[in-house]
């Protein structure tokens, strides 16, 4: 009996973004790194009005909602600029992955995938369509790295179902 | 099928934004994140979040409601300390949103954004406005019936879960295609809030019950 998804809609901005949302752990933080990227559509245009949260599988100690002063927190939310833009600061997780869930108008349920940060052997990334693996793996330097979301098309990035 | 399929036509923004390919289904390794959820404190949620109505100086305009319901898991069991979002249109069908164009007012007194946690029973408690429908440019003519957004987290992020919860008797449920797009109508009908006269409170506001059935984890004993 469980309760169907609906879309997000393209008015949340007012409710669901909150102070340094993205904002995992602050500038300070000796090991933070960033997560960029840009969400796309089955034309390869930005959506300029997706939600991304990721978590990291550890609640840490700067909160969820409220960061006060502790240093890392596991979860983060950023909605997308008008370029389809968006960007995350955050310590590295435990894993060789972080989870990332994407909501957006015309999504009537939410996408979730994986960011691998490094192209490593995994059990899940080795079970992948070699085509497709390269989906879930962030580029860019390490310690800025970049990861595009593509919900349609060319490249469409790998979605998991549990 | 519970949940709308990502390509439903009727609902035009889903045509270009519709993944393509089936998702991956993921054999469960219990030590996968995602199968934990960020923790919220009550230091992180205020009391007043929950009340809609009294985030400014006068009262918003419009129908005062009070919607409350539990949480529930796949096995019926409380989801407790979850956090709640809920966000909604004003009463006259307009976002505080600075992209909401509809000739509606805007009501200085009205947000329309709040939040709860869940308590040992699962259950939360909104105080609100009844929001009103509103146009949009999907085809012709077309209105959304009068709806609240809302978002739960559950106890695993593969349980992460947005929705909308609609009002009972509304005629526009029957032409709109977002609400539509869910293919059983017994699951359709699980997103309308019943009328609960025993949470209507006397000379203050009309009460609605909305609960909550989250999805089963693959971890999740049965």
């Amino acid at each position: 009996m469980t309760t169907p998804s609906q879309t997000i809609g393209p008015f949340y901005s007012h409710a669901l973004p909150y102070p340094h949302d993205w904002e995992l752990v602050p500038g300070t933080h000796p090991e933070a790194i960033t997560l960029s990227g840009t969400v796309r559509d089955g034309a390869g245009e930005p959506v300029p009005d997706a939600l991304l949260e990721i978590w990291l599988g550890d609640t840490g100690d700067r909160g969820a909602l409220l960061r006060g002063d502790g240093q890392v927190s596991g979860f983060g939310r950023c909605a997308t600029r008008p370029d389809g833009g968006y960007r995350f600061r955050l310590a590295r997780p435990a894993g060789p992955y972080l989870s990332m869930q994407v909501f957006a108008r015309g999504l009537l349920r939410s996408v979730l995938t994986r960011v691998y940060l490094e192209d490593r052997p995994d059990p899940f990334l080795d079970g992948l369509d070699p085509d497709r693996r390269a989906t879930l793996i962030a580029t860019g330097p390490a310690g800025d790295h970049r990861f595009d979301v593509r919900l349609q098309g060319e490249g469409e990035t790998v979605f998991l179902d549990f | 099928m519970t949940h709308p399929p990502y390509l439903s036509p009727g609902y035009g923004s889903t045509v270009l934004r519709a993944p393509s390919q089936p998702p991956v289904a993921f054999k469960a390794d219990p030590d996968a994140i995602e199968l934990t959820s960020p923790v919220f404190g009550h230091q992180e949620v205020g009391a007043l979040d929950a009340d809609l109505t009294r985030q400014h100086d006068g009262e918003p305009i419009g129908e005062r409601i009070i919607v409350t319901g539990r949480v529930l898991d796949a096995g019926g069991r409380p989801v407790r300390d979850s956090l709640i979002e809920l966000w909604q249109a004003n009463s006259a069908g307009r976002y505080a949103h600075a992209g909401d164009q509809h000739p509606a007012p805007l009501d200085p007194n009205f947000t329309g954004g709040g939040r709860c946690l869940t308590d040992a029973d699962g259950r939360y408690r909104f105080v609100t406005i009844k929001p009103g429908a509103y146009p949009w440019r999907n085809h012709p003519n077309a209105w959304r019936p009068a709806h609240l957004h809302f978002s739960v987290f559950g106890q695993a992020f593969t349980q992460r879960l947005i929705t909308q919860m609609y009002f009972p008797g509304d005629p526009l449920m029957a032409l709109d295609p977002i609400y539509q797009s869910i293919p059983d109508e017994s699951a359709r009908q699980r997103l309308i809030s019943s009328y609960a006269h025993d949470v209507t409170e006397p000379e203050w506001a009309l009460g609605y019950t909305f609960d909550i059935v989250l999805g089963r984890t693959p971890v999740e004993p049965s």
